[in-house]
């Protein structure tokens, strides 16, 4: 039985980068332990001689020519962004005040 | 017309008996008749379609070779990008959200003048088997207004089944082409893994992600196939190689001699006994076609769902992990760029997307990576060689597409594990990457809604799902005196 408790879901949030309420944790914590139980199973079956499959088609490289071709202007490159400032993505501060 | 198949259409635009203004014009005035009842789209792009109709009438009348499906209108899931046009996934996330560019997909449906009316209604980032998890509210099952569609491609499949459009883009990760074609009594087809480009579609788990025809008849979704399928250098994991010949497959149908694999896992419990029942009937017509059913068995199928629901969240919350807040969607929240990110990610985010972000950020954790998400792509190699197997004895493979038909609204909604389950006949093709088709089977006894038969082909040979599929839907036809959509409720202005 997976106990999966609600800091165990609180650090997992923060991780994912999710901030999520008292309900969401709780919540959250109990519908875990349940999936996890069910899709545990996979253990049973997953044996040292079977090799992983990460992606159904046996790619290894793909690459294309190293020449120029069209893309996206910078202002369609920003449409979307919530800010922008010079031809740059806007974003809030990212390191510390130290 | 509306009620008509694609390619009546395109017959009727080329012998100049109609306008795509006109059949356009006549899709829009159905649209704004049902959808307030069905809400299958989330978008209509009244101006952009008309303009587009127009401009192919204008090639057509100054004598252009004009492609199969030109004038055609169509409906588009809202995962695919279209230049300028709001693209959310069904999410907060990308409210007001235009992108700057056209996915491969869109650039071949201009290519060939199909007519793209709107955006359709979704499962948030394709993630459920029912639409409710879409934010902007449920799309209605048009055979019964208080069922679910299918998911996570609802919007699409009740669109077909509304005569709201004749042709629509799916996309299949675990089913979300094939279940709503099963439970709105409509065909999607999930192509080969690599078959069409992913190019412009929004990520939910890559390894697993395809994009596809849906339609109401099989020859219909064949040349939407052909229009969209195809080698793309913005794709490295699109195949190159040639399309397969899934016109020509549909047109041709014929299976004597043709060897059909019948999975004994995926029948007996949990199946509704009027689904294997009619099930069960399209095996016996094909039979009298001159095909030999064979049994099979994939025995690793019964740990299919378990692995797909630790793969699937696993690519889903490094995919997801591009909702950030810094360069496209919402942003909310003071402070620090994590503490906007996180912020953002709360209020943007449903609760679906957020259960299923944490179980994959748990699988894939330090400790636990080789139990959970190790462990399932060992079961991925199994199930592959599973259908090796099963392919060595039989042509194609079939099975029911979907446990039941449509359930209420709402009725597993609090139930996580419950909903999975819908996936469950779907889930091995996905895992595999091979191909995989959904044609309506019939009325299920105990409650008169629709019922899709699956069928499955190997990687690259989606032309003989087209050939099985085109010869169980003439006699089914027949016997039914017409379409299956001909018996659905008729839904209208109030």
């Amino acid at each position: 039985m997976s106990n999966i408790s609600r800091d165990d879901v609180a650090n997992l949030a923060k991780l994912a980068r999710i901030d999520l309420s008292e309900d969401e944790l709780a919540g959250l914590a109990k519908e875990l332990s349940v999936i996890l139980d069910a899709v545990a199973r996979v253990q049973e079956v997953a044996g040292e001689d079977v090799p992983p499959t990460s992606h159904p088609l046996p790619l290894v490289n793909v690459f294309r020519e190293d020449v120029v071709r069209p893309s996206l202007t910078p202002q369609e490159a920003l449409s979307g962004a919530p800010e922008q400032e010079e031809q740059r993505f806007k974003v809030p501060q990212i390191l510390g005040e130290e | 017309m509306i009620n008509k198949s694609a390619v009546e259409m395109a017959e009727a635009l080329s012998k100049g008996e109609i306008t795509s203004v006109e059949l356009t014009k006549a899709h829009l005035k159905q649209i704004g008749e049902v959808d307030e009842q069905v809400h299958a789209f989330l978008h209509v792009d009244t101006q952009g379609a008309l303009e587009q109709a127009s401009q192919v009438d204008a090639k057509r009348s100054a004598g252009e070779k004009m492609p199969a499906l030109a004038g055609v209108p169509l409906a588009l899931k809202d995962v695919l990008v279209q230049k300028g046009i709001p693209t959310t996934c069904g999410s907060k996330m990308l409210e007001g959200w235009r992108p700057p560019y056209d996915s491969t997909i869109v650039r071949k449906l201009k290519e060939n003048g199909i007519v793209i009316l709107g955006k359709t209604n979704m499962d948030e980032f394709a993630m459920g088997s029912s639409t409710e998890n879409s934010a902007y509210g449920p799309t209605k099952n048009p055979w019964d207004l208080t069922r679910i569609p299918g998911g996570s491609g609802g919007g699409s499949s009740a669109s077909l089944a509304s005569f709201q459009a004749p042709l629509a883009i799916g996309t299949d990760t675990g089913g979300s082409i094939r279940q709503p074609a099963a439970v709105t009594g409509t065909v999607g087809v999930k192509p080969t893994y690599g078959g069409v480009s992913r190019y412009g579609l929004v990520a939910f788990s890559s390894s697993l992600d395809q994009a596809g025809p849906c339609a109401r008849t099989v020859l219909d979704a064949a040349y939407l196939h052909e229009a969209i399928a195809g080698h793309d250098p913005l794709d490295s994991t699109s195949i190159n190689a040639p399309v397969p010949a899934v016109v020509a497959a549909a047109k041709d149908g014929n299976v004597k001699g043709m060897k059909i694999g019948v999975i004994k896992e995926l029948q007996g419990d949990g199946y509704q006994a009027g689904v294997l029942k009619l099930f069960n009937e399209s095996l016996e017509i094909l039979a009298s076609l001159g095909a030999e059913i064979v049994e099979v068995s994939c025995k690793y199928f019964d740990y299919a769902l378990a692995a797909y629901y630790l793969i699937a969240p696993s690519e889903c919350s490094s995919n997801l992990a591009r909702f950030d807040a810094m360069r496209y969607g919402i942003r909310s929240g003071q402070g620090s760029a994590e503490e906007v990110m996180n912020s953002t990610r709360q209020i943007g985010f449903g609760r679906e997307v957020k259960r299923r972000i944490i179980l994959g950020t748990y699988a894939l954790s330090s400790g636990y990576y080789d139990a959970y998400y190790g462990s399932a792509q060992k079961v991925r190699t199994l199930i592959s060689r599973d259908f090796e197997s099963a392919f060595k004895l039989a042509d194609v493979l079939v099975s029911p597409t979907a446990p039941t038909t449509a359930f209420k609204i709402g009725e597993k909604s609090n139930d996580p594990i419950a909903m999975y389950l819908n996936d469950i006949a779907t889930i091995p093709t996905n895992l595999a990457g091979i191909g995989g088709m959904s044609l309506p089977s019939g009325l299920a006894a105990e409650d008169g809604l629709p019922a899709g038969f699956q069928i499955m082909a190997p990687a690259m040979k989606d032309d003989l799902m087209y050939k099985v599929g085109a010869a169980l839907e003439v006699e089914l036809n027949t016997k039914w005196q017409g379409p299956i959509l001909n018996s659905a409720p008729k839904l209208g202005a109030k």
